[in-house]
């Protein structure tokens, strides 16, 4: 056949009456989609390397340039979708699989988005934040189940390791290697600024980044790179990577041509090659070898560091993580459907796992059912976008949230989903040098400090609206949700009541 | 519909009274002293709880219980049987009054548990009333039993407080403290079970509020075997108590720095032992933490607690008088009884007001 032709999804609008020439776009764009045409002195655009990611449209000087969805068209087909035939075309050439990046785009019922809050109204007064104090400080940990006390009937403070957060809120593990050396300097800088945690993902620690140890949670990955005893030692806790919202049941590659000198030296592997996270730990096929491994990673930290274990939302989440609240671990961290990637195959992206509401509100059931809940913090992401989605999650019973991809959106990110590409225009997402400097950690670490701020305010606004002033008082008050457009089955997993009851 | 079936936000007047020498007096008191805060009731449920009441019976639980009928009196006595000694058991008296109407049945045992079956169920004694009043509360339709502690009693029901007090005859019953609850529901309760005070074993809360933390505190309580049937928050703050008093072990300083904990900010300005202890407290018993206003008054074998929400949003007024403490909603419900004070304060919010009888004397 051989003609293998799709026509872009997108097209560069450029106001050639607005372009002075003065060829940004050009010098901005990674993907080369803009040439500058010495003969006639004007600028073109090849709309088919463009991945929409607004780099050249948020920098143009005259605002000359949009980007707009491509009309082009198949024949109407209800079932068969442009999207399905391009995508048939894609694979028929190259006989790979497909792949994308960030989360899930799908469109999946986003329960979150069918849940309402609720406000105090006569009964039960509301609480103004700015008169009174409103506190959103969380523990994470495992609780103890008893008491006990000195001769002098004084309580023995006899607490598992626990971490603070001044909100329930984190950064997700993203990987120094996915994304650039100015992003996790952002991250970690924003996580010391907050009182809170952000996670080095699966590629190690880079050195310069010690010195943020108290606001790191370190992640143990089936890769298992850059991890040593003073990496383990170096955060304030220790997360064990079984799974990932986006990819499930699979593992991860970060090609070589990423592997520079600084990442090869912070994963431990030679400059060049492939990083290859195997799909399971190859020293976990069971839970009882989970518990091993948690058990080696507080022997090795002392018994100082929580131990949290990051799953995938997958059917029987719930059975899962009632045997991981037995196998040791302090936390368990629930990555939903829709949780971000830098690179995933596309039909398991777009095609396995569950919505985190669900998954959340049927684990924090489980534990409960079982008299366990106290015994591990639950950390739920994928994918958190709001204030709103942070309360409607505790209120489902979170004790704190992930969020990755709303950090990278406050760094620039214009989720473009190219970042499999290695060339993200915005820095984050990429390991070349000339495009990493386009991110400037002081003013990346500035804006996640301001995204958090402002949530934070959300938030009391909302405990407040419901007279509610300290978030403990939120965690697991599902009574303070219900449904709109949910139907009897949903409603029951989630525990609320629907809207008008 | 009855209590139980749906959340019934409710305002209220709450009383208390106790001596603190354990001198015993009568019930027209705490009577006197809801009715001046008749404003805050509605008609819809009022309630007692009396200690020291029963010094002939004091080794014996005292189970108060509500019948429908006499079916259910029956069942519920065949399980009795099968589980308790029981030593004595009689119609609790009433006085029929015109305000007071639809009475169920209402009878009260003097129990102890079988020594065969305690010992088979491995359980420690008060554990095992625990879960058999549970099991009549729950398993048997039309049996509900309302108070189950030993030498104390609830005297409750749908009226207002003043009138219930006259039909059980409290006057005649003469105890060391007194409590005392006074209901504005949103809705009916329907219901006698549904009135207040709330108790279980020797504990009993009577309670002005509407809490913001209602669903987080059940939802963490029934994790350890609660079941909250009636949906207020006096049923699961009375748990929270039981667990955290009997279960756990936090005395009631403790419970108090628990369910209205000092502010981060307070906490971060105490001496070192004292901050990391409540720290401690507030991580570990998190979902104890009760929001939103609420003035409570606990009763216990031997003692009174009383505490304000953390913000101060419920009133609630402390008098003392030679060995007589007062607390109650409104300053007027003290004065009527005794206009007399050595001292009258407001707690502050979160400040609570633990008064113990002497030991010995209860
Ligand atoms: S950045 Fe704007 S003005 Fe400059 S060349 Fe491109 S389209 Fe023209
Ligand atoms: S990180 Fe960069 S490449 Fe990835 S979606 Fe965002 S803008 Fe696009």
């Amino acid at each position: 056949m051989g003609v293998q032709y799709i026509y872009p999804e997108y097209e560069i609008v450029r106001n050639q009456e607005r372009c002075i020439v003065c060829r940004v776009c050009e010098r901005q764009c990674a993907n080369e989609a803009h040439e500058y045409l010495k003969d006639s002195n004007k600028m073109v655009s090849d709309d088919a390397k463009c991945v929409n990611c607004h780099r050249c449209v948020a920098l143009c000087p005259t605002r000359a340039l949009k980007i707009v969805k491509s009309p082009h068209t198949f024949k109407e087909n209800s079932n068969w979708s442009g999207k399905a035939i391009n995508e048939i075309y894609k694979q028929a050439e190259s006989g790979g699989v497909l792949l994308s990046s960030m989360g899930n785009p799908e469109n999946y019922p986003v329960y979150f988005d069918k849940i309402l809050l609720n406000a105090s109204q006569v009964t039960n007064p509301s609480i103004d934040p700015l008169r009174e104090p409103m506190e959103t400080r969380v523990f994470l940990g495992a609780k103890p189940e008893k008491i006990e006390r000195d001769e002098k009937g004084r309580l023995i403070r006899n607490l598992p390791p626990q971490i603070q957060l001044s909100m329930p809120i984190m950064f997700s593990a993203m990987s120094y290697g996915s994304i650039s050396y100015n992003a996790h300097e952002s991250l970690a800088r924003a996580a010391a600024e907050l009182g809170i945690l952000y996670n080095t993902g699966e590629g190690g620690l880079h050195e310069d980044f010690y010195k943020y140890g108290k606001h790191t949670i370190v992640q143990v990955a089936s890769g298992r790179f850059g991890v040593h005893k003073a990496y383990l030692n170096s955060g304030a806790a220790i997360e064990i990577k079984m799974g990932q919202g986006a990819k499930p049941g699979i593992g991860g590659h970060l090609p070589g041509e990423k592997i520079g000198r600084d990442i090869s030296r912070t994963r431990m592997i030679p400059e060049g090659t492939d990083a290859i996270s195997p799909a399971p730990h190859h020293d976990i096929y069971s839970i009882e070898d989970l518990r091993q491994l948690v058990y080696s990673l507080k022997e090795a930290t002392n018994y100082e560091k929580p131990v949290i274990v990051k799953i995938a939302a997958v059917h029987n989440v719930a059975a899962i993580a009632s045997g991981i609240a037995r196998s040791g671990a302090d936390m368990i961290a629930i990555d939903g459907f829709r949780g971000g990637t830098g690179a995933a195959p596309t039909r398991i992206r777009d095609h396995v796992g569950l919505p985190i509401e669900l998954a959340l509100a049927s684990v924090d059931k489980r534990l409960r059912d079982e008299g366990i809940r106290n015994r591990v913090s639950i950390i739920v992401g994928g994918s958190i976008r709001s204030s709103a989605d942070v309360v409607k999650a505790v209120a489902l019973g979170a004790d704190a949230v992930y969020i990755g991809t709303a950090a990278l959106i406050a760094l620039g990110c214009h989720l473009c989903r190219s970042c499999h590409t290695g060339k993200c225009n915005w820095g984050i997402a990429t390991q070349r040098e000339d495009l990493v400097k386009r991110l400037n950690p002081n003013i990346g670490y500035k804006r996640l400090v301001n995204l958090l701020t402002a949530w934070q305010h959300e938030i009391k606004e909302m405990m407040g609206g419901m007279g509610i002033n300290s978030i403990e008082a939120l965690k697991g008050n599902r009574l303070m949700l219900r449904g709109v457009g949910l139907n009897e089955k949903e409603l029951e997993i989630l525990g609320i009541k629907h809207a008008g009851e | 519909m009855r209590e139980g079936m749906f959340r019934n936000p409710s305002g209220c007047a709450i009383s208390g009274i106790i001596s603190k020498s354990g001198k015993r007096f009568s019930g027209e008191r705490i009577i006197k002293s809801i009715a001046v805060m008749h404003e805050r009731s509605n008609g819809l449920g009022g309630g007692f709880t009396a200690y020291g009441i029963y010094p002939e019976y004091k080794d014996f639980y005292a189970f108060h219980i509500f019948y429908d009928d006499n079916m259910a009196k029956k069942e519920c006595e065949t399980f009795l049987e099968k589980h308790f000694d029981i030593i004595n058991l009689s119609r609790i008296p009433t006085r029929k009054i015109p305000e007071i109407t639809d009475e169920p049945l209402i009878w009260r045992y003097f129990v102890s548990p079988l020594p065969t079956k305690l010992a088979a169920s491995q359980l420690d004694e008060r554990e095992y009333v625990v879960r058999c009043v549970f099991r009549i509360n729950t398993a048997i339709k039309g049996a509900y039993v309302f108070s189950s502690g030993k030498n104390m009693g609830v005297f409750k029901a749908v009226g207002f407080p003043e009138d219930v007090g006259r039909f059980y005859k409290l006057e005649e019953y003469e105890g060391y403290c007194f409590t005392a609850h006074g209901r504005y529901p949103t809705n009916t309760p329907g219901w006698w079970g549904g009135a207040h005070p709330f108790a279980l074993l020797d504990y009993s809360v009577v309670h002005n509020g509407e809490i913001s933390s209602y669903d987080a505190n059940r939802r963490a309580i029934e994790m350890y075997g609660y079941k909250c049937t009636l949906l207020t928050d006096t049923e699961v703050i009375a748990y929270m108590i039981d667990y955290l008093h009997r279960r756990i072990g936090l005395n009631f300083d403790e419970i108090c720095h628990v369910f209205a904990a000092p502010f981060w900010s307070t906490i971060e300005g105490k001496p070192k032992q004292e901050r990391e202890e409540l720290k401690f407290l507030r991580n570990v018993f998190a979902s104890q933490l009760i929001t939103g206003p609420f003035s409570i008054i606990v009763g216990f074998e031997g003692g009174m607690m009383a505490l304000n929400d953390r913000l101060k949003l419920r009133s609630m007024v402390v008098g003392e008088k030679d060995d007589m403490v007062y607390v109650a909603s409104e300053e007027a419900a003290i004065r009527v009884i005794q206009s007399d004070l050595d001292k009258v304060w407001s707690p502050m919010g979160g400040e609570g007001v633990i008064i113990n009888v002497e030991e010995g004397k209860y």
